[in-house]
């Protein structure tokens, strides 16, 4: 096979209208799934960054830190839709652009554990806080792949922004959107402690 | 003492899946196309993510472990499914397919995320037993909704179909990167069962 990409893209294309015979209100299910992750500014900031700083590390970051994320924030999203508590989810959630944002600001580069329970540690605080919001009576399974795709969705739209990291101009580029991140990270703090 | 340390890990699976098939309130849909059973159920499998996306996560294991277990794969699900389904449409109770499917999800997402090649072997013990518990399901939701037992053909062509395209295609991937995307899809199979878990613990579907 030649052209694998073209094949899956095809696929992809070919599996969209699978959806359609739902019931009624469940591919309202998917969308409004689609749509939860990209409606606070939070979280599509923490999520972006959190691509854009894998770009900048590169592999095999680049791949470890975008499956850690939904795979964390699933198992919050788990914990807040059983309603298991969790402190300070709103001021970890504004930490998060905080940190994430300072990481691709300084473009910094520790050890790829230590990048991944950083990650991880954030990823479960926005998972616990969709969990929480979810609402009664959509279709669990269309809204939950609507939920993580769009998240995915989010995580390699920070690793298409993190390519200009090989050029020169994109470097910088990169390091100041990091800056303007945490500078919203710390209104999001403000605004959760205050 | 727990279920496997008394009985093994037999015993263990067996619980699980007379769990996931204790009678419950019945979902099972069939997708009229116009077209004859077989046809419907083609589209069914099409249709219904809960069964198509474990069927895609079941190829892509397959495909990450080689051409020998895509091969057994191939053969046997469709194989398991159909027998599964036939014993389903004699014997079979509709069933709650909500949290097989979030099991599925959770199970074939983490291996497959993972990236670890299991043995033919291994993966055609998987491909059987998610072949049998889907297609039980199918078949005694098809026996519920009074259809005709030949959309299980349909269902077991499609899956067939469905497992040489995504192995196949997931067999001959050779740049690093494209095996990553498949481990990444993986860990989001994984995440949406995680949620769907919670989802139905919780009571809110």
């Amino acid at each position: 096979m030649r052209r694998p990409g073209t094949l899956v893209l095809l696929l992809l294309i070919a599996a969209a209208p699978a959806f359609a015979h739902q019931q009624e209100g469940q591919a309202a299910g998917f969308l409004n799934g689609l749509k939860h992750p990209v409606t606070g500014l939070d979280h599509v900031l923490a999520m972006v960054s959190v691509g854009m700083w894998g770009a900048q590390l590169g592999p095999p970051a680049l791949w470890l830190l975008p499956v850690t994320f939904p795979l964390v924030m699933a198992l919050g999203g788990f914990l807040g839709l059983l309603g298991v508590p969790l402190p300070g989810v709103e001021v970890a959630i504004g930490f998060s652009a905080l940190l994430l944002g300072l990481m691709v600001a300084r473009e910094a580069r520790p050890p790829l554990w230590a990048a991944a329970a950083l990650v991880g540690f954030f990823a479960l605080f926005h998972g616990h806080a969709h969990g929480t919001e979810l609402p009664v009576g959509e279709s669990a399974l269309l809204y939950s792949l609507g939920f993580v795709l769009a998240t995915g969705g989010l995580h390699a739209t920070g690793i298409g922004i993190g390519l200009v990291h090989r050029w020169g101009w994109g470097r910088v580029a990169l390091r100041v959107t990091g800056a303007a991140v945490a500078l919203a990270g710390c209104a999001f703090v403000w605004r959760a402690v205050w | 003492m727990s279920l496997a340390r008394r009985h093994g890990p037999g015993a263990t699976a067996a619980g699980a899946a007379l769990l996931l098939l204790a009678p419950a309130s019945a979902h099972a849909h069939l997708v009229t196309t116009g077209l004859g059973p077989l046809y419907d159920g083609i589209g069914h499998l099409l249709a219904s993510p809960e069964d198509l996306v474990p069927v895609m996560a079941m190829a892509l294991l397959a495909g990450l472990g080689g051409a020998p277990s895509g091969r057994w794969a191939l053969f046997v699900l469709p194989l398991a499914w159909a027998a599964g389904g036939l014993a389903g449409y004699r014997v079979g109770a509709p069933s709650s397919p909500a949290l097989l499917g979030a099991a599925s999800f959770l199970a074939l997402g983490i291996l497959v995320a993972v990236g670890r090649s299991l043995s033919p072997g291994a993966v055609a013990g998987l491909a059987g037993v998610l072949g049998l518990l889907h297609g039980w399901l199918n078949g005694a939701g098809i026996a519920a909704a009074g259809r005709e037992a030949l959309a299980l053909a349909g269902i077991t062509a499609a899956v067939f179909v469905i497992m040489a395209l995504v192995a196949g295609l997931v067999v001959s991937l050779r740049a690093p990167w494209t095996r990553i995307a498949v481990r990444v899809a993986g860990s989001w199979v994984a995440a949406t069962g995680l949620l769907m878990l919670g989802w139905i613990l919780s009571g809110r579907g």
